[in-house]
């Protein structure tokens, strides 16, 4: 490794007044060496973004550092003037994001803001700088690159997205590349290609890279060196294969525990158990725009004739990529969406056809745990009322239904003190534990969690599942598990189906998934998880 | 995008059509009928003097039947006879246009950019005294009842200053010809239009100040940033742009009252324009001169939304392709 070309020294910054801590950023110090990919991991909260922005200049409006120094070239970043930042940034340190889409002007075309770059900084001819931009979004890989210099960002999918960004980045080839999270918004196979990019063109440019992340698949995919911090602090530094194979501090051992492993024993000791919901040949197709004469009509098929069975104390895992039909087919079952054709047999009815008073009653027996632990809970109802609304709206009597609440919150491990509380006084962990509570309010057979466990921590995310098997031991649920995340499906389901483009391509226990998959699709998708490599020659 | 004008143009056609017909019944519906007016006024109110008018002008025929002839007319570009005015509506109206597209159109453009410079000038300094000047000003022509503002700017511009005149469209009786016309035109257009365009400008200072802030938040800011863009170009092709969508959408609807918002403002300013048209036409029950007030305002609305839809293709890449 090189020459530090980044040196942050006892970093501090202030968080306003009134935030759950004084500093984001707490006497951190790191060196990123010239050629290497410094990976900074840690989960939400942990200041890991805050550093990468003071290096940039680019602190939100209420955040400001107030210690340290982070030194490039001879110079305290920290007490550079704003032209002199303004000069820095984009031609010897670029950024790339996150989310893609909202990281790209929505009104401009992609070879335009690529071409902007150059602008900035005042280099070549309007002509040369779009020339400059084909050429750079050929060597991000873009095929045909022409016409994506032409496209708006809404017109290109997520990973060329990303690939216009990274393009921007490089145009004037900085000695430092930051990327924060560039990789979390995008698919798994989307994923690794990116980070295949990113990995070539820092080799190619010899550039250093910072790489902020919450997911140690992705460390283990592509970092040289690791950072981990907590609560604004490193707890830890190493290179990679001291901090994956051998971590000193508790958090690093705890976090790198509680990352769902690819090990898929999980035994079934419910074969031959009656099934509790039976899906049969289920359609769902979306007609969007067009007019009155059906011209420009889009017909997505999101659902197309899948069928599957669920036995009472089974988790059987949907995965799929974005837009694979796997929500769908959750809301079908459901009932949010009606269906085209098929059925879903439930407790003795078919779901698929069911109306009005009959279909209220069905739907008691199977519920829905959502993603966003934040959207999905009414903010002005207490705690209380959201479990009890759904027995009371059957005709459970309010005291009775109440008690019921206080009971399914020490059942989810919440303090039954929670329901006069609000949902804005808790984590993102709990509030997922209050949407279980919600769900069991009805004594369903069956639950369906829609990618229940994406939106949090790896380590909250640990303990939910933990909760939702322990659950389902106890009240011998049956649990349709939809995620996108392969490493979750592996650690929680009994079998997993694969979608891809509304159809069910393979089904089966994650054991023959994971280590003799059929289709070519569950291949890709399998080869794609992040650290797996990593995990399987470890497991040698 | 020809396909997409021709549709929208078909549809216009249908929704005008349901509006005269609306109009046509929401209109008899109403009491009185200008036969009685008319004879009332001539001082012969007897039943066989109205019975003769009602029987002139077609009124003694059932509803239905009115109704058709009316339609028929309006497809051959016919929008009946004034019998007050004893004038063809549609010359009437044509004859007041003129005044009321300046007029509305004037205020129009001076709300327009007005209000949008202020919008950005006081996002620009959010927080600042300038933006605090600048929003109360906005919060006071917001709250100010039309006809009041008209009134006190008559009161203080040409009753006290004597500045500029307080009515009319031009010098009664000067006869100015060429450019000392147009000046005069003017100069009695300044305070109709300011007053007309005072709650409009309120309502863009506010929202492009609101928009500015809520895209000068967004990711792709922090890209341009990022970067190394000067703040001006991207206060003006990256937070500017984006935030006039929502502005669009408004001047549209402004856009859309042209012709049928400046009734009060006409009526103050004694401004001869399709707004008083309607205003007499109202006192007078003259059937056919409302309906043809109604049926060119609807008109115009349906136009100007049909325009704003194209424009907005024009500056959202996403509506005109997705």
């Amino acid at each position: 490794m090189g020459e530090p070309v980044l040196s942050v020294e006892n970093l501090r910054i202030a968080l306003p007044e009134g935030a759950d801590r004084p500093f984001a950023v707490d006497d951190v110090s790191f060196e990123l060496r010239a050629g290497e990919i410094l990976c900074i991991v840690g989960e939400s909260g942990s200041g890991k973004s805050m550093s990468a922005n003071a290096a940039m200049g680019l602190l939100p409006d209420l955040v400001r550092p107030v210690g340290g120094k982070i030194l490039f070239d001879g110079s305290d970043l920290l007490r550079l003037s704003e032209a002199q930042l303004m000069d820095l940034r984009g031609r010897r340190i670029a950024m790339i994001f996150q989310e893609p889409m909202s990281a790209l002007n929505p009104l401009l075309r992609a070879g335009e803001q690529i071409a902007e770059v150059f602008e900035a900084h005042d280099l070549l001819t309007p002509k040369e700088r779009s020339a400059r931009a084909m050429e750079l979004l050929e060597e991000v890989g873009i095929p045909d690159p022409e016409k994506a210099a032409r496209a708006y960002p809404f017109q290109l999918s997520g990973g060329q997205r990303q690939r216009v960004m990274i393009a921007m980045a490089l145009a004037l080839e900085p000695e430092i590349l930051i990327a924060d999270e560039p990789t979390t918004a995008l698919d798994v196979t989307t994923q690794a290609q990116i980070l295949d990019l990113i990995r070539n063109l820092q080799e190619k440019h010899s550039m250093a890279v910072m790489f902020i992340t919450h997911d140690f698949g992705v460390v283990a995919e592509i970092a040289d060196r690791v950072a981990v911090m907590q609560y604004g602090k490193i707890v830890e530094t190493g290179s990679v294969d001291e901090v994956l194979d051998n971590p000193q501090h508790d958090y690093t051992r705890k976090l790198i525990a509680a990352i769902p492993t690819l090990a898929t024993d999980r035994a079934r000791g419910d074969v031959g158990k009656q099934p509790v919901l039976e899906v049969d040949g289920l359609c769902k197709t979306y007609v969007t725009g067009g007019s009155l004469f059906g011209r420009n009509r889009r017909v997505v098929k999101a659902v197309q004739n899948v069928s599957f069975t669920l036995a009472e104390g089974e988790t059987l895992g949907i995965v799929g990529e974005s837009g694979s039909g796997k929500s769908s087919v959750g809301r079908c079952l459901v009932r949010l969406l009606t269906p085209d054709a098929g059925m879903v047999r439930l407790g003795g009815h078919d779901m698929a056809t069911l109306s009005g008073e009959a279909l209220r009653e069905a739907r008691k027996s199977i519920q829905m745990i959502f993603q966003d632990p934040y959207a999905s809970l009414n903010p002005r109802s207490r705690v209380g009322r959201i479990i009890a609304e759904g027995p009371m709206a059957h005709g459970v009597p309010k005291a009775e239904a109440y008690s019921n609440a206080e009971r399914l919150l020490d059942l989810v491990g919440l303090d039954t003190s929670a329901i006069d509380r609000y949902p804005h006084e808790f984590s993102g962990g709990q509030r997922q534990r209050i949407g279980i509570a919600r769900a069991l309010a009805l004594e369903p057979r069956v639950i369906i969690a829609d990618e229940a466990v994406s939106a949090l921590d790896v380590s909250i995310q640990a303990q939910v599942l933990d909760l939702l098997a322990d659950l389902k031991e106890k009240l011998d649920l049956a649990l349709l598990f939809i995620t996108h995340d392969l490493r979750v499906a592996a650690q929680i389901c009994d079998r997993i189906a694969v979608m891809k483009e509304g159809e069910v391509v393979e089904i089966g226990p994650p054991r023959q998934i994971f280590t003799n998959p059929q289709n070519v699709y569950t291949r890709s998708l399998i080869e794609a998880i992040p650290g797996r490599e990593r995990e399987l020659a470890a497991a040698e | 995008m020809l396909r997409f004008i021709l549709m929208r143009l078909g549809k216009a056609v249908i929704i005008l059509i349901a509006i005269l017909i609306l109009n046509f019944f929401l209109i008899h519906a109403a009491p009185g009928d200008p036969a009685a007016v008319m004879a009332g006024e001539a001082g012969a109110a007897d039943e066989k003097f109205i019975a003769d008018l009602r029987e002139r002008f077609g009124l003694d025929k059932p509803l239905l039947t009115q109704l058709g002839i009316y339609l028929g007319g309006v497809l051959q570009f016919d929008l009946g006879y004034s019998y007050r005015q004893q004038m063809p509506v549609a010359d009437l109206i044509l004859d007041r246009l003129p005044a009321t597209l300046l007029l509305t159109m004037t205020a129009f453009a001076i709300s327009l950019s007005l209000g949008t410079l202020a919008g950005v000038l006081a996002s620009a300094r959010v927080g600042k005294w300038s933006d605090t000047l600048i929003s109360t000003t906005a919060l006071l022509f917001y709250a100010t009842p039309l006809f009041w503002a008209a009134l006190m700017a008559v009161l203080l511009f040409s009753v006290v200053l004597n500045w500029l005149p307080g009515f009319g469209y031009e010098t009664v009786g000067a006869n100015y010809t060429g450019f000392r016309r147009v000046l005069d035109i003017g100069q009695h257009l300044i305070l109709p239009a300011t007053t007309l365009g005072l709650f409009f400008m309120a309502v863009y200072m506010r929202m492009t100040r609101a928009s500015m802030l809520e895209v000068s938040q967004l990711d792709f800011v922090k890209t341009a940033r990022a970067k190394g863009l000067r703040p001006s170009v991207i206060q003006r092709r990256h937070i500017f742009r984006n935030a006039m969508l929502p502005v669009v959408t408004l001047a549209g609807l402004q856009a859309g009252q042209l012709v049928g918002g400046a009734v009060l403002t006409e009526t103050v300013f004694a401004w001869p324009g399709i707004g008083r048209l309607m205003f007499e036409a109202l006192a007078q029950r003259d059937y056919n001169v409302l309906l043809g007030v109604f049926f060119v305002s609807a008109a115009m609305v349906l136009l100007f939304n049909l325009i704003t839809d194209i424009l907005y293709r024009f500056v959202d890449p996403r509506i005109r392709v997705g």
